[in-house]
């Protein structure tokens, strides 16, 4: 534990921290630029020098590990002088293009030249120039602007897991480039425009659209996967302008998934913005009293014959308040599950990711079952990645052949190696049994299955001989793909006594058994499966559930409504509105409320704060925000047969998986593999 | 790094082979990356230049990603990413060969050749390049024709020495001025006496 004073504080740290890392334990800031604190140090930039006593020169001191006795002076004439230095140099080539850049105003460059930069620059000769390169839909380059501090290499190298991205050249003619101009392959790539110090790497989708500082700031939750990460929607007017990431440790620390990322602009296309009513097999343009009206009277015809599904995007509120209406009708067909995972409601221990993401950081074991988290949640599998990269973790997977960004043995695609695993037999057994905090992660793709029941009995089984839950750990986890599912599953929103689930809904949809299907953005089932049923759809977007519906009624989108979600971890999260829905489309759960008052059995709440507390009656969980609270440990799932057909992931395509992304141009393209496309020199003067 | 080369097929050849496998057999196991400048200039040595074929051909014997390799390939000067003629003549244009008259060197290199620097004759016998210090400065000017340095150059001496290659003889490589290495041109000036061997 060296001891050292800086600028005359004296501090002690532990062995290894840097100067730089020291000094900001102190609140003494030093500028950087290719520092980052969740990646290697390079010290390529220069810009961290400090004044080091007894050492001749100034010292880079994000490289410079703290040492005993070490006295650092971060302001002094010397060091001054030096940083001006750097900044010179750096400027050299630089182009003085702030105005038409869209980093201006939050660009590391920029500020750190108003503190350290000259009045003039004293370089007359020609400044070099870099063609851009391609990058892909997601990021665009101006690589002139690019001051080589390399942490977009070092982000898609040590994060992402990929070695696309590389320095070309050496000195003034280094270039930052991918291997032989492919576009990036990471489902993290777009996290390498907040890393970017300078202007080179921005926007693609978003470039000229906006200066930072018109920007209107919301700090929400995502709801694009299961990880609920913690997001900063940017917003101008009443349009989202972009989606970046906050800092949360707990859930996705500084990164966001290019999904979660970019499908905003499906925000704004193919919105439901007001009633529709099918008349004569066309969707006609109602009013709210009129459409509500039409569906009163067909619930009311139907009787209990009414059954509601979920889909995976659906806010808590709007679920619990579809659950009182469907009781005070006396229908218990409700399902969450529109895929048809085998999750059980009763034990919550059985469909939460237990050991929470972060800890996979105190993980020496993993076996992965039906899932591909590289797809499923490309975050949490980043944090696998990191954990692995210490040497201390032990990965194998049941499931699709796949790269997942690090090494894992590969078990074998069916429900038999699990089977092996769970009985003890399989040889990766002992390695789970053996390790201090062994985990499994158990994907969709093991549960939304005929056999699922038997799948997670066989994991629940593992998790019990391995020794996977113990004191303090419980090392079972359920990787979820839908934002809805825990809250839905906490709500218990699944069919009742004697009530259908999906499968059983379409069934009765099909025999006339069932009469009303509500539709909760659910957009996954089998519409032709719906029969004659009369189906109405509460979303947001025209997707594939409003084609089939005979009365469209418009929701908001997670970016428009304070909503609670709860993520993968069983952390029960609130969205803050950042814009409001468009057109006459309504908070989802104030919809179900004016139906209920339509179909003379009002709920009762009138306010979302009602709602909320209905929630916290209903499952004491939704009283605690942001936390997450270990759930007992019990049996779930049984011990029926397990199917030969090997596991698949529920994620086809991990641009598209649900009705914003889809209506998203961006996913679009980057799901056509418009990857490849070539850039068309644009400015800020071209259309 | 403007117009990428185009591209040429690569294999090692079994010779090339048995050198890059003991090139990797100096590393311990598990760190053949180490070996990846060596089979690089093997690659160069086997196709003249290293092409993005050659750069996945090492990448895969070293189980690197390829970028990794083009990024080393690219770093170092003395790995050619595009084609170069039979000869590659590198003049050093440094300060000390530049102020022992090597502007008059290249000028005469240039119209012998009829060539710029990056460029190559017509019958692909000659490349011309222009290279920073090759570490010869007590010999200056000097240029560097395949493995072999060419010193105490003078206009004539130099224009001898492509005339020589061209016709396919391999002139005496060093000092072309007649001395002995970097000995004092004019033969020593210390230790000249048998006195000064002292009594045997």
């Amino acid at each position: 534990m060296p001891k050292l004073t800086i600028d005359g504080q004296e501090i002690e740290v532990e062995a290894g921290t840097t100067v730089l890392q020291a000094a900001e334990m102190l609140g003494i800031e030093i500028p950087r630029f290719c520092y980052h604190e969740r990646l290697a140090i390079a010290g390529n930039c220069r810009m961290c020098l400090v004044e080091i006593e007894k050492m001749p020169k100034p010292t880079a001191s994000c490289a410079m590990p703290a040492g005993e006795g070490m006295v650092v002076h971060t302001d002094t004439p010397m060091i001054r002088k030096a940083r001006r230095g750097v900044m010179e140099l750096l400027l050299i080539n630089h182009p003085l293009d702030c105005p038409i850049c869209d980093q201006g105003g939050e660009c590391d460059l920029q500020d750190q030249a108003m503190a350290y930069g000259m009045d003039r620059g004293r370089f007359h000769e020609a400044k070099r120039a870099v063609s851009r390169k391609n990058f892909g839909p997601l990021v665009e380059t101006v690589m002139t602007r690019c001051i080589h501090c390399t942490r977009c290499v070092r982000f898609i190298t040590e994060v992402a897991g990929m070695s696309d991205l590389g320095a070309l050249g050496r000195g003034e003619h280094t270039e930052i480039t991918t291997y032989v101009g492919r576009a990036l392959g990471s489902e993290l790539s777009g996290n390498i425009i907040d890393l970017c110090p300078v202007g080179a790497l921005t926007n693609k989708p978003a470039a000229f659209t906006y200066r930072s500082w018109e920007l209107r700031k919301t700090e929400t939750v995502d709801a694009m996967d299961g990880l609920g990460a913690s997001i900063r929607v940017d917003t101008r007017g009443n349009e989202v302008m972009r989606v970046l990431p906050r800092t949360n440790d707990e859930i996705n620390e500084d990164w966001l998934s290019d999904r979660s990322r970019f499908a905003y602009d499906g925000l704004k296309r193919r919105r439901l913005d007001r009633c529709y009513v099918r008349r004569d097999g066309r969707p006609v343009e109602a009013s709210w009293s009129e459409a509500l009206a039409v569906v009163a009277e067909r619930m009311k015809a139907a009787g209990k014959a009414v059954a509601a599904i979920a889909g995976d995007q659906t806010d808590c509120e709007t679920m619990a308040a579809v659950k009182d209406l469907a009781m005070a009708l006396g229908s218990a067909h409700i399902d969450c599950r529109q895929d048809g995972a085998r999750l059980e409601a009763g034990l919550r221990a059985s469909y939460l990711f237990n050991s929470t993401i972060a800890g996979i950081e105190e993980a020496d074991a993993l076996v992965l079952v039906g899932s591909n988290p590289r797809l499923e949640a490309p975050v949490l599998n980043a944090r696998i990645r990191k954990r692995w990269l210490t040497g201390q973790l032990t990965v194998a997977a049941i499931g699709p052949e796949i790269d997942l960004t690090y090494r894992h043995q590969w078990l074998g695609d069916g429900p038999s190696v699990l089977a092996d695993l769970a009985a003890g037999t399989h040889p990766f057994f002992k390695v789970l049994s053996q390790a201090e905090r062994p985990m499994l992660i158990l994907g969709q793709g093991g549960l939304a299955r005929s056999d699922g029941s038997a799948v997670l009995g066989r994991a629940a089984h593992l998790a019990d001989a391995a020794g996977l839950v113990k004191d303090g750990w419980n090392g079972f986890n359920v990787l979820h793909t839908a934002a809805a599912r825990v809250g839905g599953l906490d709500l218990g929103f699944v069919p009742g006594m004697g009530g259908r689930d999906v499968a059983g809904i379409l069934d009765g949809a099909r025999s006339g058994a069932i009469k009303v299907v509500v539709l909760l953005g659910a957009d996954e089932i089998d519409m032709d499966g719906l029969g004659d049923a009369f189906v109405v759809y509460l979303g947001s977007h025209g997707d594939k559930g409003a084609a089939r519906a005979d009365v469209i009624l418009p929701g908001a989108a997670y970016t428009e409504k304070n909503a609670t979600y709860v993520n993968t971890e069983g952390r029960v999260q609130r969205t803050v509105r950042a814009v409001f829905p468009p057109g006459e489309a309504k908070e989802d759960w104030r919809v179900v409320r004016a139906l209920s008052e339509a179909l003379g059995k009002t709920l009762p709440y009138d306010t979302l704060d009602d709602v909320q507390t209905r929630l916290a009656a209903i499952n004491p969980v939704f009283g605690t925000l942001d936390g997450v609270m270990p759930a007992a440990w019990g049996r779930c799932g049984d011990d029926g047969p397990l199917d030969g057909a090997p596991f698949v992931s529920p994620i086809v395509d991990f641009y598209r998986t649900d009705p914003i992304s889809r209506a998203s141009e961006t996913m679009a393209a980057c799901s056509a593999g418009a990857a490849t496309q070539t850039i068309q020199g644009k400015t800020g003067t071209h259309g | 790094m403007n117009a990428p080369a185009p591209d040429e097929p690569f294999a090692f050849t079994p010779e090339s082979l048995a050198r890059a496998e003991a090139e990797i057999a100096k590393y311990p196991p598990g760190r053949q990356q180490s070996a990846v400048m060596a089979l690089l200039d093997i690659a160069q040595r086997q196709q003249g230049w290293v092409s993005q074929s050659a750069i996945e051909a090492v990448a895969a014997k070293l189980e690197m990603a390829p970028m990794r390799v083009q990024e080393v390939a690219s770093f170092y000067t003395m790995y050619n990413l595009r084609p170069v003629g039979r000869h590659h003549v590198q003049v050093c244009t440094n300060i000390s060969c530049l102020l022992r008259g090597s502007d008059e060197i290249v000028a005469a290199l240039r119209e012998r050749l009829g060539v710029d620097f990056g460029e190559t004759t017509e019958d692909g016998d000659f490349t011309l390049s222009e290279v920073e210090c090759l570490g010869a400065c007590v010999n200056a000017p000097m240029m560097q024709v395949g493995d072999d340095y060419y010193e105490d150059l003078t206009p004539e001496t130099a224009r001898a020495v492509l005339d020589a290659l061209a016709k396919g003889e391999t002139p005496a490589p060093g000092p072309q001025g007649g001395r002995q290495f970097s000995a004092p041109e004019g033969g020593p000036t210390t230790l000249t006496g048998a006195a000064d061997e002292g009594e045997s």
